[in-house]
């Protein structure tokens, strides 16, 4: 248990950074169809993994041109989150596949 | 009851030019051969589509159509493979055939930019009509549990894929 905790803290400080040591992951899946969860709140630096559970590609595209991920079949695709603002997102092969991204700076 | 038997009769004429209206529910492995079709002839008209297009959005559409109907009609073999289910040709898998064929021969006449919007056009109705078809009669009748889901996954690809050709369609206005 130790251990664990006190990498990411040497990292930050190797980095000089200022930045949270508590970046998080938050998984989202893509499982026939539906995104889940639909909703999710994240902040600046925290990463976003969408793993696509189903045979077809799918992708993550932010409504505002922001981010375009591509998620192959039975794959996942991650992306850092640099920017606070809520944005919509979509899957460009199958559009009625909806959801949003809330991050807070 | 009633409302509802019209409305998937109506749904189906519109497929199938009423083949199907003598017998209203179809079998499982009529089910399984109806939308292996129908995935078969989306497949069809997209490699026309690839042979013939040089719009870039369409190209793209096209290839979206092979990927993902592929996909779904292998998961469909699969699931019958397992079921032990053979798929078993019907009037309404024979006239959507022959509907498509004749979509193909008309649309082949055609080039350029009167291809891509008919092609386009096609696209939407087409997958409007499997859509209302899937809804309204062949999810209602499936009685196998796992080809009942398989075929709710593809009515939600479908509709994906009507939407997707919807936004291609304005692009190309």
């Amino acid at each position: 248990m130790q251990p664990r905790r006190i990498v990411p803290v040497v990292v930050a400080l190797v980095l000089g950074a200022s930045v949270s040591a508590q970046a998080a992951t938050i998984e989202i899946s893509m499982e026939n169809l539906e995104i889940e969860p639909a909703e999710v709140s994240a902040k600046v630096g925290d990463t976003i993994e969408w793993v696509n559970k189903d045979v077809l590609a799918h992708t993550a595209t932010a409504r505002n041109g922001d981010w375009d991920v591509m998620l192959p079949p039975k794959e996942f695709g991650t992306l850092v989150l640099k920017k606070a603002g809520t944005v919509e997102y979509y899957c460009r092969f199958h559009p009625n596949m909806k959801a949003t991204l809330t991050v807070a700076p | 009851m009633f409302v509802r038997l019209s409305a998937a009769i109506a749904a189906v004429s519109l497929l199938s030019g009423a083949a199907m209206a003598q017998s209203a529910k179809p079998s499982d492995p009529q089910i399984a051969h109806i939308a292996y079709t129908a995935g078969l002839i989306d497949i069809a008209a997209a490699k026309q589509a690839l042979r013939k297009t040089s719009n870039k959005d369409v190209r793209s559409f096209a290839e979206d159509m092979v990927r993902d109907h592929e996909a779904v009609n292998k998961q469909a073999l699969d699931l019958v493979k397992k079921l032990n289910v053979t798929p078993e040709d019907n009037d309404t898998s024979k006239t959507l055939s022959k509907n498509a064929a004749a979509k193909i021969a008309e649309l082949d006449k055609l080039s350029g930019a009167a291809f891509d919007k008919a092609y386009v056009a096609n696209e939407v109705a087409y997958h409007k009509a499997v859509d209302s078809a899937l809804e309204t009669t062949l999810i209602p009748s499936a009685n196998n549990a796992e080809l009942k889901s398989l075929l709710q996954t593809g009515l939600k690809i479908f509709q994906g894929h009507e939407q997707h050709a919807e936004h291609v369609a304005a692009m190309l206005k």
